[in-house]
C-alpha cells in the first residue's frame, strides 16, 4: 500500500499504542492481581508439594516441636495403596466413582437444561418470565441447604420421597411397607459402583444443576437468528433437521465449554457428598474432594492430606487438559 | 439477480417476525396447554424442595425425624425463627455477631476479587504481552483445583503470621485471605470471558478521539461491563456468605464464626441429632440474604450467564 493510500485512509489504527506501551499498561494492570495470587493462591501449592514430603501432622504444630520430618513419597504410597488405616478407603474405587458421578450428573443436566430451554423457547408460550424467574430458584440456596434438605427428604422413615413413592404405590394398591427404602445407608451396590446412596446424590444434584444449563443454552437458543429457520423450511426441512442443523449447530459452542466447567464443578462438589450422604455407605459415596478434607479437618495429617491433594491435582489437570484441547478455553479476543 | 433475492427474503422474514423474542406468535390452545402442564410440573419439582423446607421451619414440635409429608404442620408458628435467632448454637455468640461476620467476609472477599480482578481481566483480553499465554494457562489449572485441596498450606501459611496474641490464621482476615485465593482466579477467568465479547472497536473508536489505554477502560469498557461485574461481584458474595472449609478449620473463638460455621455446627457429623426444625428456621434466615441479592442483580445475572454461553 502506497504511503499516499495510507495517509488519505480514514481507518482507526489496528493497535491502541506501541507494542512497548501495551506490554507496560499489561504489567501495570496484572501487577496487584500476579502480586496477591503469587501469595495466596501460588505459593500454597508450591508449599504444598513440600509438605506432602513430610509426615506434618497436628503434633507438628505444637510450640516447642522440632518440626516435621522427610518421608519422601510415602504418603503418596500410602493413599494410592489405600493404606491410609480407614478400612473403607479404596483410591481407585473411589477415583472411578468421582469420575463417573461428574459424567454422570454432566450428562443427565445438560439433557434436561437444554430439553427446558427449548420448551421454554417456544415461541408464543405465555408466562416464559414467570417460569425462567421460577427455574433459576435452586441455584440461589446455598448449597449446604440443598444438601441436608435432600437429606431431610431422603430420610427411610418418612422422608418425603418415600411418602411421595408410597402415596403414589397406594393408588397402584402397592402396599405401604414397600417404600421403606433406605436411600442413603442401603449398602449393596444396585450397578457397579451405584450404591442407592449414588441416585439419591444424583436426583438432588440434578434439581440443582440443570437449571444454568438452561439459561446458558437459552441464550445460545436466543442468538440464533430465524432466517436460518426460514431458510431451512424453505428447503423443505423436518423438524428433526431443523434441530441438527440449525440448533444444534448453535447450542454445541456454548454448551460444550460450560459442560466442561461443569464436569470440573460436579467432580469436586463437596457439599452433597459430605452434609447428604457423609460418604456412606461405606465410604462408597466419597469424592477425592471430601476425603481431602476430613484428612485435614478430621484426621489433622497435613502431609498426607497436602499428598492428596497434589494427587488430585495432577487428576484434574489431566482431565482439563484432555478437555480443554476441545474447547480452546485460552483462546484470546482476536484469536 | 441473487442480491435481490437475498435482501427481500430477509426483508420477508423480518416482516414476519417483526417483534423480537416472536412473543406475539398465537399458539394453537391445545399445545399451549400441554406445554403449560409440562412448565407446571416442572416448578413443582423446582419449588417442592423449597416448601418443604419452609414447612419445616414453620413446625412448633421439635423434631429430630421428618414427620411425613404434612406441608402445613399443625400449630405452624414462628417460634422456631425466634429459636434461632435467640440462641443459634450453644454457644455464647449472637445471631447477630454471627450474620455480621458474615458479612463482612462477603462483602470483603466479592470487592478485592472483582476490584483486582477486572484490571487483570482487561489485560489478558486486550493487550499482548511475554507470558500471557503461560500465565492464563496457570490460572486456568489453578481454577479448576477444589478450594479444599488448599487448606493444609494455607493453615500452615497463615499460622506462621503471628503478632502477639494475634494470629492470622485464626482471625476472618486470614479465612478471608484463603477465599480470594480461589476466587481471584475464578473472577479474572469470568471477567475476561465477558470482556472478550465487548468489540475492539469501540476502543479504536476512543483511541482515534484521543483517548489514552486507561480512559479507555475506565470510561468505555468499564461501563459496558457492569453486568459482569455485577454477575462476579454476587458470585464472590455467595463463595464469601456460604463459605465454610476455611472457616471451620482455621477458626478458634466462638465470636468469629460466620453463619455457615453456625449452620454446619448444627448437621455436622459432631450434632448428635438435627433439630430440624431450628436447623430450617437457621437455613431460611442464612439464605434470605443471598436470595434477595440475587433478585436486585437478577437482570444482569441471567444476561450475563447467558452472554457466556453465547461466547463459546
Amino acid at each position: 500500500m502506497s504511503v499516499a493510500t495510507a495517509a488519505t485512509t480514514a481507518r482507526p489504527p489496528r493497535r491502541l499504542g506501541l507494542p512497548g506501551r501495551d506490554a507496560r499498561t499489561a504489567y501495570l494492570y496484572i501487577a496487584p492481581a500476579l502480586l496477591v495470587m503469587a501469595i495466596i493462591t501460588f505459593y500454597p501449592l508450591i508449599f504444598q508439594v513440600y509438605i506432602s514430603f513430610t509426615d506434618f501432622q497436628f503434633k507438628n504444630l505444637l510450640p516447642r516441636n522440632p518440626g516435621p520430618e522427610w518421608v519422601g513419597l510415602e504418603n503418596y504410597a500410602r493413599i494410592v495403596e489405600s493404606r491410609l488405616g480407614n478400612q473403607f478407603f479404596n483410591f481407585a474405587r473411589m477415583l472411578s466413582f468421582n469420575l463417573w458421578w461428574a459424567f454422570a450428573n454432566v450428562v443427565i443436566h445438560v439433557i434436561i437444561g437444554v430439553g427446558v430451554a427449548l420448551l421454554l423457547n417456544q415461541p408464543g408460550l405465555k408466562f416464559k418470565r414467570f417460569y425462567r424467574a421460577i427455574f433459576i430458584l435452586p441455584v440461589v440456596i446455598p448449597a449446604i441447604i440443598v444438601a441436608t434438605v435432600w437429606k431431610n427428604m431422603f430420610h427411610r422413615d418418612s422422608g418425603a420421597i418415600n411418602e411421595l413413592l408410597t402415596g403414589v404405590g397406594m393408588l397402584f394398591k402397592i402396599p405401604e411397607q414397600a417404600f421403606q427404602i433406605d436411600w442413603l445407608r442401603a449398602p449393596n451396590d444396585i450397578l457397579p459402583l451405584m450404591p442407592l446412596a449414588f441416585f439419591a446424590l444424583l436426583i438432588a444434584n440434578t434439581w440443582l444443576g440443570w437449571p444454568l444449563n438452561s439459561v446458558v443454552a437459552t441464550g445460545a437458543l436466543q442468538s440464533i437468528p430465524k432466517e436460518l429457520y426460514e431458510a431451512a423450511d424453505m428447503d423443505g426441512a423436518g423438524p428433526w433437521q431443523k434441530f441438527r442443523n440449525v440448533t444444534l449447530v448453535y447450542l454445541r459452542p456454548a454448551m460444550v465449554p460450560y459442560a466442561i466447567y461443569g464436569f470440573v464443578t460436579t467432580f469436586n462438589l463437596f457439599h452433597l457428598s459430605f452434609f447428604m450422604t457423609g460418604g456412606e455407605p461405606q465410604g462408597k459415596t466419597e469424592l477425592l474432594v471430601t476425603q481431602a478434607f476430613r484428612l485435614v479437618y478430621q484426621q489433622r495429617e497435613y502431609g498426607i492430606g497436602a499428598a492428596f491433594a497434589v494427587l488430585m491435582f495432577f487428576i484434574l489437570l489431566a482431565i482439563t487438559l484432555l478437555v480443554n484441547r476441545a474447547a480452546k478455553a485460552t483462546a484470546s479476543f482476536d484469536q | 439477480m441473487a442480491r435481490v433475492t437475498a435482501g427481500a427474503l430477509r426483508r420477508r422474514a423480518q416482516r414476519r417476525s417483526a417483534t423480537t423474542a416472536g412473543d406475539e406468535k398465537k399458539m394453537p390452545l391445545r399445545r399451549q396447554a400441554i406445554l403449560q402442564a409440562l412448565c407446571i410440573f416442572v416448578t413443582l419439582t423446582v419449588l417442592f424442595p423449597i416448601i418443604w423446607v419452609v414447612s419445616l421451619s414453620l413446625d412448633p414440635r421439635d423434631l429430630s425425624r421428618p414427620d411425613g409429608l404434612n406441608l402445613i404442620p399443625p400449630g405452624a408458628s414462628l417460634d422456631k425463627y425466634a429459636d434461632a435467632v435467640n440462641t443459634p448454637t450453644s454457644n455464647p455468640v449472637s445471631f447477630w455477631e454471627l450474620a455480621f461476620n458474615s458479612l463482612k467476609l462477603a462483602v470483603a472477599t466479592s470487592f478485592f476479587s472483582v476490584a483486582i480482578g477486572v484490571f487483570a481481566a482487561y489485560a489478558f483480553s486486550r493487550l499482548q504481552f511475554r507470558g500471557r499465554q503461560f500465565l492464563m494457562l496457570a490460572i486456568l489449572a489453578v481454577l479448576m483445583l477444589p478450594a479444599v485441596a488448599t487448606i493444609a498450606p494455607l493453615f500452615l501459611q497463615l499460622n506462621a503470621v503471628r503478632i502477639g496474641d494475634f494470629n492470622l490464621r485464626a482471625s476472618l482476615a486470614g479465612v478471608g485471605l484463603a477465599v480470594v485465593s480461589g476466587l481471584l482466579p475464578f473472577a479474572i477467568w469470568n471477567l475476561k470471558g465477558y470482556l472478550d465479547t465487548i468489540p475492539k472497536e469501540l476502543e479504536e473508536a476512543a483511541a482515534v478521539d484521543g483517548a489514552s489505554r486507561h480512559q479507555a477502560f475506565f470510561h468505555v469498557i468499564l461501563p459496558l461491563a457492569v453486568p459482569a461485574l455485577a454477575v462476579t461481584a454476587f458470585l464472590g458474595f455467595i463463595a464469601g456468605w456460604t463459605e465454610f472449609y476455611f472457616s471451620v478449620t482455621f477458626l478458634e473463638n466462638v465470636k468469629d464464626w460466620t453463619l455457615a460455621v453456625a449452620l454446619n455446627s448444627m448437621v455436622g457429623q459432631f450434632a448428635t441429632t438435627t433439630p430440624w426444625a431450628k436447623f430450617s428456621a437457621f437455613a431460611i434466615l442464612f439464605a434470605l440474604p443471598v436470595s434477595l441479592v440475587y433478585l436486585l442483580l437478577q437482570k444482569y445475572i441471567v444476561a450475563g450467564l447467558a452472554i457466556g454461553g453465547v461466547k463459546g
